[in-house]
């Protein structure tokens, strides 16, 4: 098992070493500078600033520059919030982005494997049709349908919970529940068509052949073993909610990270567009990891000792 | 065994609930009442307000946006403010300068009685300081030209790589003689430019506290506390990415004039959310766009707008065989419905434009607003374009013209360009436009390489003279971009740069206007653009800049 992971780190490694460097010279070829008065600066102003970001050193020079100074651990300052160095930013921004993903994949997902165990067992009756339904719903209307909804009619109609904002638990309940619905809807197909798939296994028959009672037979052969493919998919999908999601937040004005990986974007507000991919990237191949490690915990039959990943 | 792997599970997620109560028990801690001030009477008055972005930069020397700029007008203060009819006002300077050497140098009083928010004097020498930190390399804000524009001496050298003085900031023409006496020295006469004062009051000629600013180094105006304030309100509170809070700056020496002792500002990035929070009584003024504006603009005592002091523009790219063409040029300007473009597809208090100085910019030596004399030029109809339009066609020995329209990739923009993709087909037969939407830098990078044929383009000013529009064409310059060159207005151009008789320097500029325009069909103007806002009935004395931040908080009030 030690072995294992220290294998995977060492790919790890690797891997973000790939991400960052290809990051780096793809975000070269983006048009344009890092100003935001671009059209207004002069020959001269352009020479001057380039100059106090490194930015007239050739891209491999600025290459170099840029991952010596990430070994060391320092990433950079941002060009549009001047000076401000980008680790501050990140983390600044992550808290609220975090506890939001959270959320709303708790939600999810408790909500998701209830509905989705529940049509699985009632196969073919109104609950399992309803359970789908909602399904589809979920996976195809966009949540940003949902928050506008949730917002004007909850928020401004009833005036039962805040609009928008941040701060206070009653605030965090629209902006989760928005988020929620997409992992509720993809857990739920998720689990029905796998705990359908298991329900018609041999080891049921035998179990349930065996005298086990029904709970037994569900719980301890059905539900596990059911749940693999759905640990499979939720570690990308709380990933993504974790570090931010650009609608909700900017929906709900909630002061996470989602906006500022875009915006650095449109803006080549390079250091930033470096930081929150490498950040992205360890969260991603961190998560990987520990799913992987679960499929132990919840399914024996799976050994890693040999497994490449 | 299988125990202990089920307790691994059940320790992550105790793990991530405990980080999730942690998280959350801190943002309870940190929110506080949001109360609002409507109850009135003695209470104290808050407003609500909003901006679309984090604050780019606390440091006004560093500030180059609408949102870093409109903080430091209300929370610093220089030479000048310009008051409700966006006149300069002595602010920071006790009196108006003592002039020398025939108006080249200035000389000015500073209050004795303005202090920074920790108690020091703002000194000379916070001057000095400063405006040396602004042309320094070091610093390289978007903003240092605005010291070229103000004619400061030496500045164009310091701030020229090429130029021996180079970065050399001491030779900045700015002195302190004693505490509070500075000694500006400018390249030219400042009688040729009229726009001095105002320009001053931009907070680039902000003085900063060189102890402090020290003090802090790096750190210096990253959080609330980083910096210090001289303006009528001090920054209290800043929570990065959701808003900061604004309170009466109890140093500032004119606090009685200060009516409001508090402003929350919330970063609200989503237009129906901004609406939803106007509604629930949580936001005090917000500007909407065109889908709202029939929503609200019968309820006139909350519905507003307010016109700004930007033109948006087509570029004509002469490098394009048919639109070096004058008379192609003059119907593609004619042959669509600008009023049209603004009352529908706008509708947000924008109007047509048939110029490229805006209305209500800027007043001439004899009081009146440059557009009063040179009024609308071009407004032609349909019928006189297909005129040009065909004699174009005739000039360049052809039937058909294939165009293409670069445009901004936002949803308004498309819709505009749309509709004048449409009008312009209808009414110039044989045309065909095809509409190229880019990316914002994508598009800048087009239009400077001139790959392209017509362009959606606009200009907010610099500073508050027709020149910060009129100096754009000139052949050759860094805006032009579109290889027009006319040497008749060439020279008119440089002449009002230097010309004294502001009387002559005005009709210069306005000369120059009508041949770019009324003679050579250049560009062709929009809009000149507007915005609607809605805003609590019972707040009172709102106005806006033309240039620079966009508000002057200090005269607000709430009833």
């Amino acid at each position: 098992m030690v072995r294992f992971v220290l294998k995977r780190l060492l790919y790890m490694l690797i891997t973000l070493f790939i991400i960052t460097s290809f990051t780096f010279f793809l975000m070269k070829l983006l048009p344009g500078s890092p100003f935001n008065n671009e059209e207004k600066l002069t020959d001269q102003q352009k020479f001057i600033l380039n100059e106090k970001y490194g930015l007239n050193d050739p891209v491999p020079v600025q290459y170099l520059n840029y991952m010596s100074n990430l070994v060391k651990g320092d990433l950079g300052v941002s060009f549009q919030y001047d000076n401000r160095p980008v680790s501050t930013m990140i983390t600044e921004r992550i808290g609220p982005s975090a506890v939001l993903g959270v959320e709303a994949t708790i939600i999810g997902t408790i909500i998701g494997l209830i509905l989705g165990i529940a049509a699985a067992l009632k196969h073919n009756t109104s609950i399992d049709y309803l359970s789908s339904l909602f399904a589809v719903l979920g996976i195809s209307i966009p949540s940003f349908v949902f928050a506008g909804v949730l917002q004007y009619y909850v928020g401004v109609k009833l005036g039962w919970l805040p609009v928008a904002l941040w701060d206070g638990p009653k605030y965090h309940v629209l902006p989760a529940l928005s988020l929620s619905v997409f992992v509720i809807a993809t857990v739920a197909r998720f689990m029905r068509t796998e705990m359908l798939e298991v329900l018609g296994q041999d080891y049921i028959t035998t179990a349930k052949s065996k005298g086990l009672s029904n709970l037994v037979v569900i719980w301890k052969h059905t539900i596990r073993n059911a749940m693999i493919p759905v640990v499979t998919i939720l570690g990308p999908l709380a990933i993504n909610l974790i570090t931010g999601t650009l609608i909700i937040e900017k929906i709900f004005a909630v002061p996470g990270l989602g906006f500022q990986f875009v915006s650095s974007i449109q803006l080549n507000d390079y250091p930033v567009i470096m930081a929150t991919t490498i950040f992205y990237s360890v969260c991603f191949i961190i998560v990987i990891l520990i799913v992987d490690i679960l499929y132990g915990v919840i399914d024996p039959r799976i050994r890693v000792a040999g497994g490449k990943g | 065994m299988k125990k202990s792997k089920w307790s691994l599970l059940l320790t992550i997620v105790l793990v991530l609930s405990v980080f999730l109560s942690a998280c959350s028990g801190k943002k309870e801690e940190k929110a506080n009442g949001n109360t609002s001030s409507n109850g009135g009477g003695s209470k104290e008055k808050v407003l609500n307000l909003m901006e679309t972005s984090e604050i780019p930069y606390l440091d006004n020397i560093m500030a180059d946006d609408q949102v870093s700029l409109n903080l430091a007008n209300n929370v610093y203060e220089g030479l000048y403010t310009l008051n409700e009819k966006d006149e300069p006002v002595l602010s920071g300077a006790a009196e108006e300068p003592e002039e020398k050497d025939g108006g080249k140098t200035w000389v000015f009083k500073l209050r004795d009685d303005a202090v920074w928010s920790n108690g020091d004097p703002v000194t000379a020498n916070d001057y000095v300081f400063a405006w040396r930190k602004a042309v320094s390399k070091d610093t390289a804000t978007q903003y240092s030209f605005i010291y070229q524009v103000a004619g400061i001496l030496n500045a164009d050298k310091i701030l020229n790589p090429e130029d021996p003085m180079y970065n050399k900031t001491d030779k900045l023409g700015i002195k302190a003689i004693d505490e509070h006496t500075i000694e500006v020295k400018f390249a030219g006469p400042t009688s040729a430019k009229p726009y001095l004062k105002a320009v001053l009051s931009f907070p680039t000629f902000y003085p900063q506290p060189e102890k402090f600013v020290k003090e802090q180094g790096k750190q210096f105006a990253l959080e609330a506390d980083k910096a210090l304030y001289n303006g009528p309100f001090a920054l209290t509170k800043w929570e990065h990415e959701k808003g900061w809070v604004l309170e009466k700056n109890d140093k500032y020496w004119d606090k009685k004039n200060v009516k409001v002792d508090k402003i929350n500002v919330n970063i609200l990035k989503d237009e129906a959310t901004r609406i939803n929070l106007f509604e629930t009584g949580k936001l005090d003024r917000t500007s909407i766009s065109a889908e709202y504006v029939d929503q609200y603009k019968d309820k006139k005592d909350i519905f507003s707008t307010v016109p700004e002091s930007s033109v948006f523009f087509l570029r004509m790219n002469q490098k394009n065989k048919a639109l070096a063409n004058k008379n192609i040029r003059h119907a593609l300007d004619m042959g669509w419905d600008k009023k049209q473009l603004t009352d529908v597809l706008l509708n947000n208090g924008s109007v047509p434009a048939y110029f490229l100085v805006p209305s209500k910019f800027v007043n001439g030596p004899d009081g009146a607003d440059f557009r009063e004399k040179n009024g609308d030029l071009n407004k032609g109809d349909a019928k006189q374009a297909k005129d040009y339009w065909e004699k174009g066609l005739k000039e360049l020995g052809v039937k058909k013209l294939d165009l293409t329209l670069l445009n901004y990739d936002t949803d308004t923009a498309q819709k505009d360009a749309q509709f004048i993709k449409n009008q312009l087909e209808k009414n110039l037969p044989g045309l065909s436009l095809k509409i190229k939407a880019q990316p914002f830098k994508q598009k800048l990078k087009l239009e400077e390489n001139m790959d392209y044929d017509i362009s959606y383009a606009g200009w907010g000013p610099d500073y508050p003279d027709p020149m910060t529009f009129v100096d754009m064409f000139v052949t050759g310059g860094s805006h032009n971009e579109m290889n027009y060159s006319n040497k008749k207005y060439d020279e008119l151009v440089k002449k009002a740069s230097s010309e004294t008789d502001l009387k002559k320097r005005w009709e210069m500029m306005q000369q120059a206007e009508k041949i770019l325009i009324e003679e050579d069909a250049a560009i062709s103007p929009m809009y000149q653009r507007g915005y609607a806002f809605i805003t609590k009935s019972n707040i009172k004395n709102i106005h806006n800049h033309s240039f620079g931040g966009d508000y002057s908080y200090k005269d607000w009030d709430v009833e």
